[in-house]
């Protein structure tokens, strides 16, 4: 069986914060972002253009296909002279990072557009077509009607989502980016209490993945959905 | 980006071992449908039990439900992976230990430990859907049941879980597709499966291209498979004329 040393942990401290905020920046870019982009994606679905209903279909279907894996290595090994061609980053910034941002959004904006068009779809048609007869135009009846009541219906499925966008951050692991999980395996191998802190690691990630649960059926009520 | 596209690379020889670079995607392939099925069993039995433990009368077996539900959840895949890749070995007995770290083959060892972890995790998310899939059956069936004199478990075997089981189809669906894709995680602990390939595919190949979208497709192939069956499968399941399980056209 094992002994435990937990002192690592303390010692490590400094270096692990880094690393949380490096998790906290991928994923509070990914989810605002990839909210927007995903609100675009859900309003283009049901456009009355076919092409754009295709193509915001064909990149949902196509993101939600391939595993997050893969899509993190495809933006890290494949397309990172295009990101820097196309973000005017300079040879300087850190790739990985804006690579996972990148992978991240892309491929949450596809989840998050899934969620806020089933929102959009849980509105009666009835409120689309009395805005209508108001007589504001389409894009008025989106913003001011159906979206804000949308993301009402929709709060704690995203807050879900947001959560599970965090677990997965961990996954940036593969490309080798120091993020809270990394940092922690890193500091585990060069010292030889890997089992310590990847337990502690585990335990972090519980600790607020099970407080933002708690705090999403809160919400829920509150909402009284 | 120039269009050198050589997609007779996977048919050239591979830098060991006597074949070709398809050959090794074919592995891969099959590495992840084999891990894939394992994983789901794993994850259906372990699911199921647990799901059926929190729609008990009793609260102390709901309370160990919850408190799977809360744990496996909550970690991020790739933590539980490494947990059991670091911790599982070690807390077998000793003798197993040994025979587990020197007489398998990395490659079985990985796949065993994949297996455990990815089934865990879903399986967390499967007893969800059956909790919510037994919740969903009207009381009435419950209580008939009971009524009739039927014992608690034979109305969980004979009534409820048929039904629940049929409901829960399509979301069922969805994990397994989940799954699929989660499978690609068990490549960081070393199993070389489909995105292992792709890695060394670019790696002793030089053509990322082709390899990531050949192993991309394969993804989504399988995917497709998988759903495909499952679409038979839930019309076959449907009862006529009852609603359970899906609309009746």
């Amino acid at each position: 069986m094992f002994d435990f040393d937990w002192s690592i942990i303390e010692q490590s401290l400094p270096l692990l914060s880094q690393g949380i905020m490096v998790t906290l920046k991928i994923t509070l870019t990914s989810i605002v972002l990839g909210m927007v982009i995903g609100t675009l994606l859900a309003v283009a679905r049901i456009s009355i253009y076919a092409p754009l209903r295709w193509l915001s279909a064909a990149y949902v279907n196509c993101f939600r296909s391939v595993p997050l894996v893969m899509v993190l290595l495809w933006f890290y090994l494949i397309v990172p002279q295009f990101l820097t061609k196309f973000l005017n980053l300079s040879p300087l910034t850190d790739i990985r990072l804006v690579s996972a941002m990148v992978a991240f959004t892309a491929f949450e904006a596809a989840y998050y557009a899934e969620i806020i068009r089933a929102g959009m779809n849980s509105v009666s048609k009835g409120q689309n077509y009395a805005a209508l007869a108001l007589g504001m135009t389409k894009s008025q009846t989106l913003i001011y009607v159906i979206l804000p009541q949308a993301f009402r219906v929709m709060t704690p499925l995203l807050l879900t989502q947001g959560v599970i966008l965090f677990q997965d951050t961990a996954l940036v692991y593969i490309i080798g980016l120091a993020d809270f999980f990394r940092t922690a395996t890193n500091i585990g191998k060069t010292t030889g209490y890997e089992i310590e802190m990847v337990l502690f690691a585990g335990a972090g990630y519980f600790v607020v993945c099970f407080c933002v649960s708690l705090a999403v059926t809160v919400v829920k009520k509150r909402l009284k959905l | 980006m120039q269009a050198n596209w050589n997609w007779g690379i996977f048919f050239e020889q591979a830098p060991f071992g006597n074949v070709t670079y398809l050959n090794w995607l074919i592995d891969g392939f099959l590495t992840t449908a084999a891990l894939f099925i394992c994983a789901w069993i794993v994850a259906f039995i372990i699911g199921s039990f647990f799901g059926i433990l929190r729609t008990l009368p009793n609260k102390f077996l709901r309370g160990v439900g919850a408190t799977y539900v809360a744990i496996f959840r909550n970690i991020p895949l790739i933590v539980q992976f490494f947990i059991w890749y670091l911790a599982a070995p070690d807390l077998l007995p000793r003798d197993l230990s040994v025979w587990f770290k020197a007489e398998l083959n990395p490659n079985a060892q990985f796949f065993i430990l994949s297996t455990c972890a990815l089934g865990l995790f879903t399986g967390a998310r499967v007893c969800e859907q059956v909790r919510s899939g037994i919740l969903a059956l009207s009381r009435g069936q419950r209580y008939a049941a009971l009524a009739l004199g039927l014992t608690l478990p034979q109305t969980y075997f004979h009534v409820l879980l048929p039904n629940a089981y049929r409901i829960i189809v399509p979301p069922l669906t969805s994990e397994m597709l989940n799954m699929v894709k989660n499978t690609a995680v068990a490549s960081t602990i070393g199993l070389v499966e489909l995105t292992s390939q792709a890695n060394r595919l670019l790696e002793f190949s030089g053509f990322a291209y082709e390899s990531f979208i050949a192993v991309t497709m394969a993804y989504v192939f399988l995917n497709f498979v998988v759903m495909r069956i499952m679409k038979v499968l839930e019309k076959k399941m449907r009862l006529p004329s009852t609603g359970i399980g899906g609309k009746n056209v």
